[in-house]
Parts: C-alpha cells; structure tokens; sequence
C-alpha cells in the first residue's frame, strides 16, 4: 500500500533526474567537443566596458560581477518604481470605474482597454521614440520649478548634497518605529477604553517634526546642486552638476506602469464589486460613515480578492522590464545577458545565473505577497 | 598455424584495402561538416540581420554583399552552384551560439578578429574579407570635424555585444573624456536614438557608419570623422575542430583575392585556361591538383571565379557602387596598394 502511494513519486524523480543528466551530459560532451569549458571563473576578469546609468559606482575596470551587480540593480530600480506607481494608478483607475460619474467611469475604462491591448514593446517604443524625441533639445528646454529640466537627453534635476546623512537617516528610521508602537499602543486603547486618538495626524507629526529636529540639533544639513548647461561644440549641449534620469529609464516606467496599471485596475474593480451589496448596507444601518464603511468594511474583504491576481501582475512587470535592452535601459538583460554574453562567450552559464536570478527575484515578490496575503485573510478563531 | 596465418593474411590484406580506401577520400571522409553539406545540397550560412555592403537581402528576399559572395564561394566549390546557401540572419548576440551549436556552418557577418574570439570561443577565423576600423559620425552642424574636438560629457550611441562597446571606453579613457554609452541591441534602434538627437555622436565600424547614413532622415546633416580609433579586421569564421572545412572556407575566400591579383575575373575564366602563367592556370584548374588536397574536384577553383567573380568584383558590386565606400582603401590588393595579401595557391 505504501510503496503503491510512492512509487509514481520515485518513477517522477528518477524521470527529471534522467532528464537533467542528459542535457548535462550533453551539454558537456557538446562543449567539450568545441573547446569550450565550462565555470565562474569568468565573473572575476575584468569587464572592460561601461554602462550607462548605475547605482553603484562602476566602470569597466570592475568585474564582470559587478557589472552583473549593476545590472540587477537596475532591474531591480525600474521594478520597484514600476509596482509601486502602477498600484497607485490601478487603484485610482479601478475606483473611477465604479465612479458615478459618467465621464470618470467611460475614461477610465477607455484608458484600460487602450493600454491593456497594445502590446507592451510597441509602447515602449512608443514612449521612447516618439514620445522623448517630441522633448526639446537641451538648450530649448523651458526650467520646470526653476530648478529642473525635461530634454531629449533625460531629466535633469537639482541633486541633493547631505552633510550628516545618516544621523538623519536613522532619526526617520526611528520616527517610523515609534508610529509603529504609537499605533499598536492607540489601537489597545481605543480597544480596552473606547477611546480613539487622531492617529493618522500625530502620526504624520512625528515622521515629519523629529527628521526636522535633526536640522536645528543634529548638525544635518541639505543643499543643491543644481545643473547648468555647457556648451560642447556649436549645436550640442551637456548639463554638469545636478541629477540625471536618463530617458531610457522614464520611457520603461511609464511604459510598464501604464500597461500593468490597466490589470491591476480591472482587479481592484473585481475586488470591490465582489463584496455583496448587503455588506455596505448592513454597514450602514449600524451608524459607521461611508469612509468606514470602505475602510473597516469593504476594503478588508475586497482586498482578498485584490491581492492574489494583483501578484501576478507584479511578477509579469518584473520580468516585463527585461525589454528594457530594446531601448538601451541597462538591466540585467542588457547588461549581463547581453553585452556579458558576447564578450565572454559563456552563453549556458551566463544564461543560467539570468534565469536563476529572475526566479529568485520572482518568487521573493511571491512570498511577500503571499504572506500579506495569509495576514489579511480571515482568521477563523 | 597455417589456418591463422592465412586469416591473418586476409585481414592485413583486408586492412591495406580499406587503408588505400581512406588515404583517396580522406579530406571527405575527415571533414563531417563536407559531408553533411554535400549530403543536404546547401551551405548552412549565419549573415547579419540586414548591413548593405556586407550582407543585406533585397524585398525578393535575395541576399547580397561582400560577406554574402564567401559563402556564396564556398557553395560554388563544394556543391557547384553558388545559389546553393541557406542564410540565418543573426544578431550580434546571437552569431557565435549559433555557429558553435551546429546551427550554421559558417559565420560571414562583419565579424571582427580577436585572440579572445578565436581562442575563447571554441571558433576559428580564416581570413580577413574587410579591413575596417572603428570611427564616429556626428551631426554637421556641431562644427565638429574631429575627435579632439569631443568635450566632457558627450553621449555615444552603440550597440551591444561588440567590440566597439571595448573601443570605446578604451578610446574616451585614453583621452580623459567622460562619456555617456547607450547600448542599443539592435542597429536599427541606435541610428533611430541618434538620429533624433539622443546621442551626439554614434560610433561603430566606419563600413557601418558609411552604410547606416543612408537610412538617416537626411544622410547629407551627418559627417563621419576622419580619425579610426581601432582595428577591426573582419572575416569568416567556422567552428573549431574541423581543419578540412577550415581550408575549404579559408581557401575559397583566397581563390577569390588571388584571382584579382591575377586578373582573373568572371568573364575571362575560361579564357584565362590557355594562359602562360602557371599560378593563374592553378587557379582556373588546368594545372596541379589543389582541389583533392581539400577534398574537392578540380574545377573548384574555376567555378567560385566564374560565379562568384574575384573580391574587386565583389567589392565593386556591393560596395562601390553602392555608393557606401567608393575608394577601396586598405581593401585593395597588396600590388595596389592594399593590405590584401593571401598566401599563394598551389
């Protein structure tokens, strides 16, 4: 009986086991065959080429690990502005197509069908080519908050300059934990005395007044810098100073975040119409307000609808970014599946630390996703 | 005894037979990649995704260019039809995965020649078919005329996967020259970011940047700089580990540049048989056997010439008269001037 339970398990193992020696056998015999060795060694050489937008300092002098390095952390970048921008906007659009306004409702729901069935390379080329090159020259572009500029060649914008950073750093970091306590603390009050504190508000106080403090007693000090145009030869011009997004990178992210932004929003919709009416009602007829009535409410139980499709789309931005090397934005694929690739000539092993690195990534979104997921969901006392 | 003796003998008999056998075809029966083509009737060959001059097919889907004819060469020799080539357009990213996975069987696509390339990749070069050099072409109205003239800050549109990302960085470091690189992966994509004015300069091989000006909005606002800041030899390439293939590409390339030198072209073969010059009639196949050396008939030789023609021939057709580089600089046979120089054939 037991080994009747087994024995189709062992069968499938031995079965994946023999697939995988066979391609490695085969791999290795085709690889030996050609000259060809493989192994790691090659990410300790020297890189020799450089990049054009990174988060850490880099050059081609650095290792073909760091460049990998900079890579996943560009990846990584236009991944996290992606999610969070395109849960802002699927949010709001999800909300307005409910709306009772004819004229929110329609746009909102033309806006999802525009941007849910054009494919996500064409718009980002569309945002790229046609978009940016509609953005005027750098000595043609008008100052935005006279301090910033939009040009065919990326924003420029005023670069902060810390002096005592981390003092102030650890100081926000410490004015979140105390929200943190301040909130437990206000919701066992409100729970054992019924009395409710203004806690959004006191809240904000304390992220906003105690980073302040840090300015008058901790020695903290910001200033800009800000960028100033140079001339370079007689039509071409640079900015030096400030900051620089590059076009590539905004063109990504708007591109990503309006395409994932339409799913997201047809789920927030599902989510909220999949609360019965008779929730709201009942909600009602015992006295909370409408803003309770969402917040205490609906949103509770249209959030377990949200949140499972709600990660997929997340995983599908993330790895959507990859067609970021058709518009020259160096990610992971750029970088190391790509330019990597073609001077080092390991295209199985650098083609596996790829797959394996979007997996890694993918399935942390997933666990994160999944454990709000397990928070939210009905305790069942 | 006598019963194994003569077992014996019939076997050493047996042996020398098939001995003999093996020495008559043995380039044939060496070379699985001259098997496999002559058994499929076409020449597997990889070429770029579309560079007029090099390799570039038309809207009838017919592949033209000076890398196009070496495969085009090599068909002639081996299968006698010059027709008889089956091109995979490939990416810059993709060229040597495809040659060393036994997809293509030779790799002609303005492909330059480096020790890492030949002695990393599990390929090997066999010869140069274009001296190139890497260059930059800027807008006209930047007054630039030469790299000295390049500033701080300047952004340079590329593609990936090549050298020209390493001369690059070579070139602005030894200048003390911050730039901006943006990597394309394709080269349709890098004459679009530069030609709307994301990049002030866009640099590749010379050959490229001559024939990527024709697709600018307007060709004659865009001036390439005189100065090369590398060399870029490019040529054939085929997979490691089949030294009679090797030969027949590497020599089928030669015949082509040694039939210039002599002049020898496709419309006086025939009559270049009854010449005086011994080199010349090795080449027209009326004198020595060089095609058995490699497997092939004697004729090979004749047919690469009459229907391919020689490299002036090729290079007028696909390049000169293309109007992508008229003068033939360092591409020019070594009587002439040139750098084209091949070892004798015979």
């Amino acid at each position: 009986m037991k080994l009747k339970k087994i024995l189709p398990q062992l069968l499938t193992l031995l079965f994946i086991i023999l697939v995988f020696g066979f391609f490695t056998m085969n791999a290795q015999e085709n690889m030996g065959a050609r000259g060809l060795e493989f192994g790691f060694g090659f990410l300790k050489t020297q890189a020799s080429f450089d990049i054009q937008f990174s988060l850490i300092d880099y050059d081609g002098s650095h290792t073909y690990a760091r460049a990998y390095l900079v890579g996943l952390l560009n990846t990584l970048l236009v991944a996290f502005i992606g999610i969070i921008l395109a849960t802002l906007l699927g949010a709001v659009v999800g909300v307005a197509r409910l709306s009772p306004n004819y004229l929110i409702r329609k746009t909102a729901s033309f806006y999802i069908e525009f941007f849910r069935n054009i494919p996500l390379l064409l718009q980002i080329f569309f945002w790229y080519f046609a978009a940016l090159r509609a953005l005027p020259m750098l000595e043609d572009a008008p100052m935005l908050l006279n301090s910033s500029f939009m040009t065919i060649k990326g924003l420029y914008a005023p670069a902060p300059i810390w002096t005592n950073f981390d003092v102030f750093f650890t100081t926000i970091i410490t004015a979140m934990i105390i929200i943190f306590f301040f909130a437990r603390y206000a919701k066992k009050k409100q729970e054992q005395e019924g009395k409710r504190l203004p806690v959004f508000f006191i809240s904000l106080a304390i992220f906003i007044f105690l980073p302040l403090l840090t300015f008058l007693i901790g020695g903290v000090d910001l200033s800009w810098s800000y960028p100033v145009i140079r001339q370079m030869s007689q039509s071409s011009y640079t900015f030096d100073g400030g900051l620089k997004i590059p076009p590539e990178l905004i063109a990504l992210t708007l591109a990503l975040t309006l395409y994932t932004a339409t799913f997201i929003a047809e789920n927030v919709r599902a989510g909220i119409q999949g609360i019965g009416k008779g929730q709201k009602e009942a909600a009602a007829s015992i006295g909370l307000t409408p803003n309770q009535v969402l917040k205490l409410v609906i949103m509770p139980q249209a959030l377990r609808i949200i949140i499972p499709p709600t990660t997929n789309q997340y995983l599908n931005l993330t790895k959507n970014s990859s067609l970021a090397a058709a518009i020259a934005y160096p990610d992971l694929v750029l970088v190391f599946a790509g330019t990597a690739m073609m001077q080092t000539g390991r295209a199985i092993e650098i083609v596996g630390i790829t797959m394996a690195t979007y997996l890694t990534i993918s399935l942390c979104i997933s666990l994160l996703m999944n454990w709000y997921n397990k928070r939210i969901a009905i305790q069942e006392k | 005894m006598f019963k194994y003796v003569k077992q014996l003998t019939s076997l050493v008999a047996m042996v020398a037979v098939l001995f003999a056998f093996t020495t008559e075809t043995m380039a044939a029966k060496k070379s699985k990649t001259l098997k496999n083509t002559m058994k499929k009737g076409f020449v597997r060959c990889g070429v770029s995704q579309g560079l007029p001059g090099f390799s570039n097919a038309d809207a009838a889907g017919n592949w033209t260019g000076v890398d196009v004819d070496v495969c085009r060469a090599v068909a002639a020799a081996v299968l006698g039809d010059a027709n008889k080539v089956k091109f995979t357009p490939l990416s810059a990213k993709e060229r040597f995965t495809a040659l060393t996975s036994g997809e293509i069987d030779i790799l002609s696509r303005n492909t330059t020649w480096t020790l890492s390339r030949d002695a990393d990749l599990g390929v090997t070069f066999v010869g140069v078919n274009f001296y190139d050099g890497q260059g930059f072409m800027v807008r006209k109205d930047s007054g630039i005329t030469s790299t000295s003239q390049f500033k701080n800050g300047i952004s340079a549109c590329t593609n990936i996967g090549t050298t020209t990302e390493l001369n690059m960085r070579d070139f602005f470091n030894s200048k003390g020259i911050s730039y901006e690189p943006v990597a394309f992966e394709k080269a349709d994509e890098v004459v679009a970011a530069y030609d709307s004015g994301r990049c002030d300069t866009y640099t590749t091989d010379k050959s490229g940047l001559a024939a990527q000006r024709t697709k600018m909005t307007n060709p004659d606002d865009h001036l390439v700089l005189p100065e090369t800041i590398s060399k870029e030899p490019l040529g054939p390439v085929v997979r490691q580990g089949d030294a009679v293939w090797e030969d027949i590409v590497r020599w089928s390339l030669n015949v082509m540049i040694e039939a210039e030198e002599y002049g020898i072209s496709s419309l006086n073969a025939d009559a270049m048989k009854v010449s005086e010059n011994p080199a010349v009639k090795r080449l027209v196949g009326t004198e020595g056997e060089l095609g058995s050396y490699l497997g092939l008939d004697q004729d090979w030789s004749l047919r690469i010439i009459k229907q391919v023609g020689n490299y002036g021939e090729s290079y007028k057709r696909n390049i000169a008269d293309t109007g992508i580089l008229p003068d033939r600089g360092p591409n020019n046979i070594w009587t002439k001037g040139g750098l084209l120089y091949t070892p004798p054939a015979r």
